[in-house]
């Protein structure tokens, strides 16, 4: 019997969606082994097609984007109950991802700094998204923007997660492979991924690291042989799950972290925090700040896709 | 009640945990704010662990490994400090006071030391107030509901 499944979007870029469609011709073997019975990024369905459906209805779901807004909860909440497996896809449902660093914002100051203040906003009169707007007798009502972004498993169980900005496509087309066959590992499972860190798949010349010096990108060329931390680039491999293929290492980039951490670590970037300070050269609290000093914006750097699941979720208010 | 600072010790095995357990034997008189936890090693001390602590309920967390030039394993009370140091950068960013963290040197004869360290750092506590994170961020989240009325759904275990 064919598969069914589900694919939606919360927030999130739609960068996963298209990495389903990167399986080029082996879209149609997914085709071919699925229905796909919901994917509102590439076919036209509505909310009430699922809410039509008998519980339990979807073989599979897969949900791309964090939690930042009251409809990608109750959308969530409603895919939860359709799926017989509920799949996080991708960083921002996995960690957060990129839209979990305005967790180092209010609510009020992102509507503020995006209404008001950004450098191409025409809005003499202040006017901010409301709620609920009435317009010519007409009632409208927007989903509530969130205080805290959220990864998916903070709002709804989560059976399986397929890291990655995006998950490798070849990864995605395994996955699927995996629940077309039955063979889904046990609950809670990583798939489409490896289960040692980036550094361990690496292949460049790694030897003692002693580090002075931090760069960013754009201020050096890196040398296309050594590694990164070696050369005072802070790239995130030691805590990061393999898995992605090195994609970013391969094309002299290092790695920001979107697999997430491995099995059993609490909290991505402060595993990458100390992987950093045990590499840093000297024994002197001022040498040694000297060579921090130049880590810009540490802890978002360090939790740039993992700040909505870090320890504390979210910057103290 | 007036506000007693809690107060998480991570104490290395070699210096400052046996420096505390002198302070005892000599009946040296300091506050008792600090919960101890014995580690082999001020290098043994990941920053998840001083997070968590901060998370669960801790106003301040205190890191005690031996005198540098004196780690047991040679290197370990240097790492100890690069990510003390890191730390208390990233603090800031969580809106969090660096001062509620603090690395000290004392060895397993400084009994009298730890005693002052202790009293110290519990007055600075004291002064800062307490931290009450995982009720801020449970707090920030009370809005974060579906529909008018309803409840967050993650409630619980920040």
């Amino acid at each position: 019997m064919k598969l069914k499944i589900g694919i939606y979007w919360g927030a999130a870029c739609g960068g996963c969606d298209v990495a389903i469609l990167d399986t080029h011709e082996r879209i149609l073997e997914i085709a071919a082994a699925a229905d796909i019975l919901f994917w509102p990024i590439a076919m036209d369905f509505k909310y009430d097609d699922v809410r039509a459906m008998p519980d339990g209805h979807l073989d599979a779901v897969l949900y791309s984007g964090a939690i930042r807004n009251s409809e990608n909860e109750e959308i969530a909440v409603l895919l939860r109950r359709k799926a017989k497996a509920m799949i996080a896809l991708g960083a921002c449902a996995h960690i957060g991802g990129i839209p979990g660093l305005s967790n180092m914002f209010t609510r009020d100051e992102t509507l503020k700094r995006v209404y008001i203040e950004s450098e191409s906003a025409d809005n003499p009169e202040g006017v901010l998204p409301s709620e609920r707007t009435v317009n010519d007798g007409n009632e409208l009502e927007l989903p509530r923007f969130y205080n805290t972004v959220k990864t998916l498993s903070q709002v709804v169980d989560v059976d399986y997660t397929i890291p990655g900005c995006p998950p490798a496509s070849m990864q995605i087309y395994s996955a699927i492979g995996l629940i077309a066959d039955g063979m889904l590992p046990k609950k809670g499972s990583v798939i489409g991924a490896g289960d040692r860190a980036l550094c361990d798949e690496c292949a460049r010349t790694k030897s003692e690291k002693k580090i002075t010096k931090i760069y960013r990108t754009h201020e050096r060329l890196p040398d296309p042989e050594t590694c990164f931390l070696e050369q005072g680039y802070l790239c995130l491999g030691p805590a990061t799950r393999s898995g992605c293929g090195s994609r970013c290492i391969k094309s002299g980039v290092p790695c920001r972290g979107c697999y997430g951490p491995l099995d059993g670590v609490a909290d991505q970037g402060l595993k990458m925090l100390s992987a950093l300070a045990s590499v840093i050269d000297g024994k002197e609290e001022q040498e040694i700040n000297a060579t921090l000093d130049m880590v810009a914006a540490p802890l978002t750097t360090l939790h740039r896709f993992s700040l909505a699941s870090s320890i504390p979720r979210r910057k103290k208010v | 009640m007036a506000f007693e600072p809690r107060i998480v010790g991570f104490l290395c095995n070699w210096c400052t945990y046996t420096g505390a357990d002198l302070a005892g034997t000599a009946r040296v008189k300091y506050s008792p704010n600090v919960r101890s936890i014995r580690v082999m090693c001020s290098g043994r001390v990941d920053p998840v662990f001083i997070i968590t602590a901060l998370a669960g309920g801790a106003d301040g967390v205190l890191i005690g490994g031996c005198h540098p030039g004196d780690c047991h394993y040679q290197e370990g009370n240097y790492k100890a400090l690069r990510r003390y140091l890191l730390l208390r950068k990233i603090l800031p960013e969580y809106g969090i006071e660096p001062e509620r963290v603090r690395l000290e040197w004392v060895s397993a004869s400084e009994g009298e030391r730890f005693g002052r360290v202790v009293d110290e750092f519990t007055e600075q506590i004291r002064a800062l107030g307490p931290l009450k994170l995982e009720e801020s961020v449970l707090e920030s989240m009370k809005n974060d509901v579906m529909h008018e009325g309803g409840t967050p759904a993650h409630t619980t275990g920040v």
